[in-house]
Parts: structure tokens; C-alpha cells; sequence
């Protein structure tokens, strides 16, 4: 599975577990729209975490959180490439 | 036989009765034959006034010091085997020792500074003179601490003062503990024991635990206490059928209801009962009615031992507290009206309280308190889990997000159905912060030294 396939698949299953409405999965959906909420997101990151092998937010202190998911999907890319 | 007001605990060991016994993993010995034999190969009147360090590798040396030397030397200081050896000099310095009595002659080459005493099970024959007591301190390492070990002082009458108020003195009880008896868990036991009149099986840090329940089984143990930890492992081993004890007793950790429930099942003809007590605060109250928590009616009640609740946390003052802390630099054990914070943290539920977690163990999910003690008590309550620790990972969201790590039944096959089925149980009664992010599922969880879950604060 790539990279972005798993994170977008852990997106719905949080949302699912989370009874959360996910919109429409778009490289420029900015994140705060997806109707995940921070704990979903903090959930989602742990759990990449664990599936992935790498949290790169918290790997140095200054990473700047993402914005879209493509930025967010990239991170993962870079992190684990 | 009525309860015996002995300040020494040497009174509380008759010569007439040869049957009660102190048993170690490879020998024992008889209490009536310390009447006229000494374990010490020193003159006890040498020792008098001394600060002495027991620092025996076997429990059951440190016993038989420890009885021999209470009312002659100025202060004993139990030293668990566990504590790391590069803590000696301070623990020697901080305690004043001047003595140390050991039962591995080569191991403890290095006390040069001081005397070193030898003690061993094989009693040598000697002529007790008169006994001129003086109190003695004794000095006990902290069990929640990491690096340098914290040391509290106490008194006999301190420490034993929920044995004398609740014993019945009855020579057919064998008692055992999980714990080891240089902690305060095991100390209250040995204590128990001593006075009650019965016996004591002692245990051995490293035997198997199944070779641990045939002893007791073999020695017919009565009365076993143990943290929650202590009593899932014998659950999960094929052992737990050796032992039918009568009494059942959980201390040191919150007993939530399914240890409970699972003991009760498990033996029936026993009696359950869960104790707060705590290094620093000493016993605080006994609860027999096989339910977790305990009657809030305990709080402001009027007796030996006072409660009340600060800011959610149990403070305790009673006559069984510690003295104070080992060391002049040392904080103050107790705020300034005597009551002595316990740092468990209280939560009311009905008509009762429940240990909702350590003060320093909360997991802050972005400002949202949870206690990782409340998330394993409904993790546990999935048949297929044994046992399960939750602990703070970090995270760039919310600070910090909750994990699981859980131990699976034997039988029970690793499954995302039944990850997706804990998820599921922790979502239904949990709020949606505390339910754990991800669940791993792991053999085997580490239990400290003292029988506690190991909690590595991240």
C-alpha cells in the first residue's frame, strides 16, 4: 500500500470510529475541512505512527504542522522515503 | 489469645510455641529457636546504638536480623535487593550507617568504611543476656521513585499499629506475601505474622512463580497478600490452583473489579479484602465487601486514622505515618495540620470513592485530564484481556494522546477484530479523549521490583 493510501484509508476509519462526516480526499483539501477535529488528527498521527514507523511532527521540534492533506501526505513521503 | 501490646519485636516471638516457622525458599527456621541461637556471627551488645544497614540478598536473613536487632541498635535500615548498587555510598551517607549486615560475605567485599556483620539461616548457639531496649528507627526505601532512592523513617509502634489494632492471635495462620518483606507491603505481612502468632512463607526474587504457588501450596498458606499486579500473574499461571488460601489480600495498587471478580471466581472459599497503605502515610483502611473503591463515609470519619480530600488527592494523618524523611535537607512529609498527601487521586461515584490514578500519572490530552488507571480498568473488563497498561504518547496535536499496551488471555489469537471489539467496549464507556489512539498487544508487561506496573512517564 502507498503511503498515501494508508493515510487516507486511517483517515476514514477515524472518521468512521469517530462518527465524523470526511469530505471529499483532495491533495488541497486544507485539513481543518476535512471534519476531522484535533483529536481525531492526534489520533490519526499516533496511529501512522504505528503503521508507518514515523511521526515526522514530532521527530524535531520545529516542523511546521501541515496545512493541506497533500502537504500532510508529503511529510509522510519525505519522512519514510 | 488477646492482642499483645509488645513494643519489641522480639516479644512477639514465644519460645513455647516450636511450630511456627520462618520459611525461606531453601531453608527455614523455627522463631521459638531464636531464644537461644542468634542468626548475627556479632555480639549484639556491640551493635547497640548502631546504625545498621541489612543488606542481605535473602529475605529470609534480613528477617532474623531484623528481629534480633530491634531495641538494641539506633536505627535499621531495610535496603530491598533491587536498589542499584551505584546508590550505596549516598544511601550509607544520607542514614549515617555505620554497620551492615550481609549473608554474601565476597558480594560485599566493597564496605570497607564500615563493620560488616555476617548473618546466615543456620543459627548459632548463644546465651541472651538481659535485653535493655531503646527505640529504634526504621528506615524504608520509598517505592514510587526512580534514581536515588528516597528513605522514610518510622517507628515499630508506626508501623505495626493497623497489625495490633486488627490482629487476632491465632497460631494456625501461615501467611505469604508477593512482595518483599524490605518493602513496606511486605513489611506490614512479616509484621502481621510475627504477631498474630502464625507463620510466614517468604519469597524469592528469582523464583518462577509457579515454583513460588507449589511451595505455598506445600506449606499450606492461610493468607497471601499482593499488589493487583502480583495477583493477575498467578492467574496466569497454571500454578494458581496449588494455593486455597482463606484470606486474600491486595495492597499497593488500585484492586479495580475485575481482579475482584476474578479472584472470587477463582477462589471461592476465600475471603477478599483491598488495603490503602502507602510507604509515607502508612495503612490507611481495609475494604472486605469485595467491591472496588470504598465507602465514602470513610472520609472526615472520626478515628485513629483521619482522611480528607484536597484537590482530589487523599491526604492521611495518623499515628501510623512516617516520622519524616531520611536526610536534614529533606521536604517536609506532612502539610503543616499533620496529614501526610498521598498523591492517589480520589474520584466519587455514587456513595463511594474511587482511586482514579496517580497525581503525576495523568495524561493530558490538549487540557483534558485522564487517568490511565480508569482507561485499563474497562480495558480489562474485554474477557480476553489479562492484564493492560495505557500511558501517555506524545503528540503534536494535543500534546500528548493515550496508547495501550495490552496482554491477551493464552487462548486468545491476535486479531484486529479484537483490537476493533477493546476500541469498541472503550468508546462505550469512556469519553472519546480517553480511548486509546492505538492498542498494541504485547506478551508480556513489566512489573517493578515492589509489584507495581511499570509506569514510564512520557
Amino acid at each position: 500500500m502507498t503511503t498515501k493510501l494508508t493515510i487516507t484509508s486511517e483517515m476514514q476509519r477515524v472518521a468512521a470510529e469517530q462518527k465524523v462526516e470526511l469530505a471529499p480526499l483532495s491533495d488541497d483539501l486544507n485539513l481543518l475541512d476535512s471534519g476531522l477535529d484535533s483529536l481525531c488528527f492526534a489520533i490519526l498521527v499516533a496511529r501512522l505512527e504505528d503503521s508507518l514507523g514515523v511521526d515526522p511532527f514530532t521527530a524535531s521540534d520545529d516542523v511546521i504542522f501541515p496545512v493541506t492533506l497533500g502537504e500532510f501526505v508529503r511529510a509522510y513521503e519525505n519522512a519514510t522515503r | 489469645m488477646p492482642p499483645v501490646e509488645a513494643r519489641w519485636l522480639r516479644d512477639w516471638i514465644s519460645s513455647e510455641n516450636r511450630e511456627r516457622q520462618l520459611c525461606g525458599r531453601s531453608a527455614e527456621v523455627a522463631l521459638a529457636a531464636l531464644a537461644q541461637g542468634s542468626s548475627l556471627d556479632a555480639d549484639l551488645a556491640s551493635l547497640r546504638g548502631r546504625c545498621v544497614l541489612i543488606a542481605t540478598r535473602d529475605q529470609l536473613t534480613a528477617a532474623l536480623a531484623a528481629i534480633e536487632l530491634d531495641g538494641v541498635v539506633r536505627r535499621l535500615v531495610l535496603m530491598p535487593p533491587e536498589v542499584s548498587h551505584e546508590h550505596l555510598a549516598a544511601i550509607m551517607a544520607d542514614a549515617a550507617v555505620d554497620v551492615v549486615v550481609c549473608d554474601d560475605v565476597e558480594k560485599h567485599a566493597g564496605f570497607d568504611a564500615v563493620s560488616r556483620v555476617f548473618c546466615g539461616s543456620a543459627l548459632r548457639a548463644v546465651e541472651r543476656g538481659c535485653f535493655d531496649p531503646q527505640p529504634t528507627e526504621w528506615v524504608l526505601f520509598t517505592s514510587g521513585t526512580t534514581g536515588r532512592p528516597k528513605m522514610v523513617i518510622h517507628s515499630l509502634a508506626g508501623l505495626a499499629g493497623a497489625v495490633i489494632r486488627g490482629g487476632k492471635r491465632d497460631s494456625a495462620t501461615v501467611w505469604s506475601t508477593f512482595y518483599d518483606i524490605r518493602r513496606y507491603g511486605g513489611l506490614q505481612i512479616f509484621l502481621r505474622a510475627l504477631h498474630d502468632g502464625g507463620s510466614l512463607v517468604l519469597s524469592d526474587a528469582d523464583e518462577p512463580v509457579g515454583e513460588f504457588l507449589a511451595r505455598l501450596g506445600r506449606q499450606r498458606v492461610t493468607h497471601i497478600s499482593g499488589t493487583p499486579s502480583h495477583w493477575r500473574c498467578v492467574l496466569m499461571s497454571a500454578g494458581a490452583q496449588a494455593i486455597s488460601p482463606r484470606y486474600i489480600r491486595l495492597s499497593g495498587e488500585i484492586a479495580d473489579q475485575a481482579i475482584l471478580n476474578h479472584l472470587a471466581a477463582s477462589y471461592p472459599g476465600a475471603r477478599i479484602g483491598h488495603a490503602f497503605a502507602s510507604t509515607e502515610a502508612g495503612v490507611g483502611f481495609d475494604v472486605n465487601d469485595g467491591r472496588a473503591g470504598f465507602p465514602a463515609s470513610l472520609i472526615g470519619a472520626p478515628g485513629e486514622v483521619e482522611m480528607k480530600i484536597v484537590e482530589a488527592s487523599l491526604r492521611i494523618r495518623s499515628p501510623r505515618t512516617a516520622i519524616g524523611y531520611v536526610g536534614g535537607g529533606a521536604a517536609p512529609l506532612a502539610d503543616a495540620d499533620g496529614f501526610v498527601d498521598t498523591g492517589d487521586m480520589l474520584e466519587l461515584i455514587g456513595n463511594r470513592y474511587y482511586f482514579a490514578g496517580r497525581k503525576g500519572g495523568i495524561i493530558n490530552v490538549g487540557g483534558l485530564k485522564v487517568h490511565p488507571e480508569e482507561v485499563e480498568a474497562v480495558i480489562n473488563r474485554h474477557p480476553q484481556v489479562r492484564m493492560s497498561l495505557v500511558r501517555p504518547h506524545k503528540s503534536p496535536i494535543t500534546g500528548a494522546i493515550v496508547v495501550a499496551e495490552v496482554v491477551l488471555r493464552e487462548e486468545a489469537a491476535e486479531a484486529p477484530a479484537l483490537r476493533d471489539e477493546i476500541l469498541q467496549l472503550c468508546r462505550e464507556q469512556l469519553a472519546q479523549y480517553k480511548v486509546p489512539a492505538v492498542i498494541r498487544f504485547v506478551p508480556v508487561l513489566a512489573v517493578t521490583a515492589s509489584g507495581k506496573l511499570e509506569r514510564r512517564h512520557g
